[in-house]
């Protein structure tokens, strides 16, 4: 399959890609890994006239932290993710996560900013973006801005980033030490999609659930940030009963297409299923 | 649309060449520079016949324009066997144990097996199998490859202490 034809661009700084990219506005698209947007391409499904590569720009890349916070550059590839000390130290939910999303050779291309920006419901990232409370910061031609990963998704391959906007960089509060957490995701097969995934953080206190956070990923047109079903947990010993109050919450807000990953019931339970799990994990892991 | 010059470094070779855009990289290394061992299998990204090491990483080169690949540094299957015509001991290996059958997927899957013996010079049979996750096999059931990736790690660190 041979894609439409497009001028290439490898642009040095961000000021130049945002300048192309408001210059030439719904007729671009930038490319970090290039593994959502070329498949795309090659099908024909994205047409554009001008391919801007990201690959040339420094400071796009690596992970820091920074007043209580983790700062990733949106070039950082998964398997970066995956190497990475700071995060394995600080926040392993990541690498957890990373290592759960295709094959080897695609996370040596594919990026955290290009997983969280792409808008498709498939991605991993924006369900523990939302479950980590995740910020991204956008440069477009007036300045940077910043997005919380909660209200970034509208609709599928829609979100709150412009045309003209870039994500630079991925800011998430250091989880506190000794919380739980776990990435539970259900697959048919190694590269797939998740049939049903859930994200759960937590900590405990005293024997008591202080706080918690759950996301879905790839029930609904965008991931869930599933607010009431983390709030079920939350005071509660974490119990038979909260699991089973959570887990029905989370069930509750899951509106998943039948595919062939499953019919909507089946995908609807398994959403269920996850979270049950990944709070069983979690639970397990909290100091 | 015009043609963009990239330059790269493919098995060693300085290569100059006039390409479109839009060329993905496995087209470019088949068809261009007769390197036919990458294979093209599924044209997805799922099954990793056409994978080769570009800038110490295992890519899938069906899912790379060569304009992306402008000054990299490739290595493909051709480059792996000495000039001479020595085996590398993956592909050694992969003789000595059977780790091949119709022979389609094993391209990519000694540059993949490189790649992550660079990496884990001494993985586990789980960490062998999760390593080469990303190539399918249709004939072995991938047990003998993994016996062959095995093999050659084990050779390869033997050669190492010898070494030292």
């Amino acid at each position: 399959m041979i894609s439409g034809s497009f001028e290439y661009h490898r642009p040095k700084s961000l000021d130049e890609a945002v300048g192309l990219l408001d210059q030439h506005g719904d007729d671009a698209r930038v490319v970090a890994g290039g593994h959502s947007l070329i498949p795309m391409m090659k099908l024909r499904m994205a047409m554009l006239d001008h391919l801007i590569d990201l690959q040339a720009i420094d400071g796009l890349k690596g992970v820091r932290e920074e007043g209580g916070n983790l700062l990733i550059g949106a070039m950082t590839t998964q398997s970066e993710l995956i190497a990475d000390p700071t995060l394995a130290a600080k926040c392993p939910i990541m690498a957890e996560t990373a290592l759960q999303i295709a094959d080897p050779q695609v996370r040596y291309c594919g990026t955290i900013g290009g997983n969280v920006a792409n808008g498709d419901p498939g991605n991993d990232m924006p369900a523990l973006m939302q479950a980590l409370d995740a910020t991204y910061i956008a440069q477009g031609p007036n300045g940077t801005r910043e997005i919380a990963a909660r209200v970034f998704y509208e609709a599928v391959f829609f979100t709150a980033l412009q045309d003209n906007e870039i994500i630079t960089a991925v800011r998430i509060p250091t989880p506190p030490d000794g919380h739980g957490h776990a990435y539970e995701k259900q697959k048919r097969k190694i590269g797939d999609y998740a049939t049903a995934a859930a994200a759960v953080l937590l900590t405990m206190s005293g024997g008591r659930c202080a706080t918690a956070a759950i996301a879905l990923t790839n029930v609904g047109d965008t991931p869930l940030y599933a607010e009431d079903a983390a709030a079920a947990l939350i005071g509660t010993a974490v119990d038979a009963a909260a699991i089973d109050r959570a887990v029905a919450l989370a069930e509750g807000i899951a509106s998943p297409a039948a595919d062939a990953r499953g019919p909507v019931d089946f995908r609807t339970k398994l959403a269920g299923v996850m979270v049950r799990r990944a709070i069983a994990r979690a639970l397990e892991r909290a100091a | 649309m015009s043609k963009l010059h990239v330059q790269l470094t493919v098995n060693g070779r300085e290569i100059e060449a006039l390409a479109e855009p839009r060329m993905l990289l496995i087209h470019f290394l088949r068809e261009q520079l007769n390197l036919t061992g990458p294979h093209i299998g599924c044209d997805t990204s799922h099954c990793g016949a056409c994978t080769v090491d570009l800038d110490g990483k295992s890519v899938k080169s069906c899912t790379m324009f060569v304009a992306q690949a402008d000054g990299a540094e490739i290595r493909t299957i051709e480059g792996m066997a000495q000039p001479d015509g020595t085996l590398h001991v993956l592909q050694e290996m992969f003789r000595e144990y059977h780790g091949l059958q119709c022979g389609f997927c094993t391209p990519g899957m000694i540059t993949r097996a490189y790649r992550l013996l660079q990496e884990n010079p001494n993985p586990s049979d789980e960490e062998i199998r999760f390593g080469i996750s990303g190539n399918l096999c249709r004939c072995t059931g991938y047990q003998n490859i993994v016996v062959a990736i095995r093999a050659a790690a084990d050779q390869l660190n033997a050669a190492k202490e010898a070494a030292e």
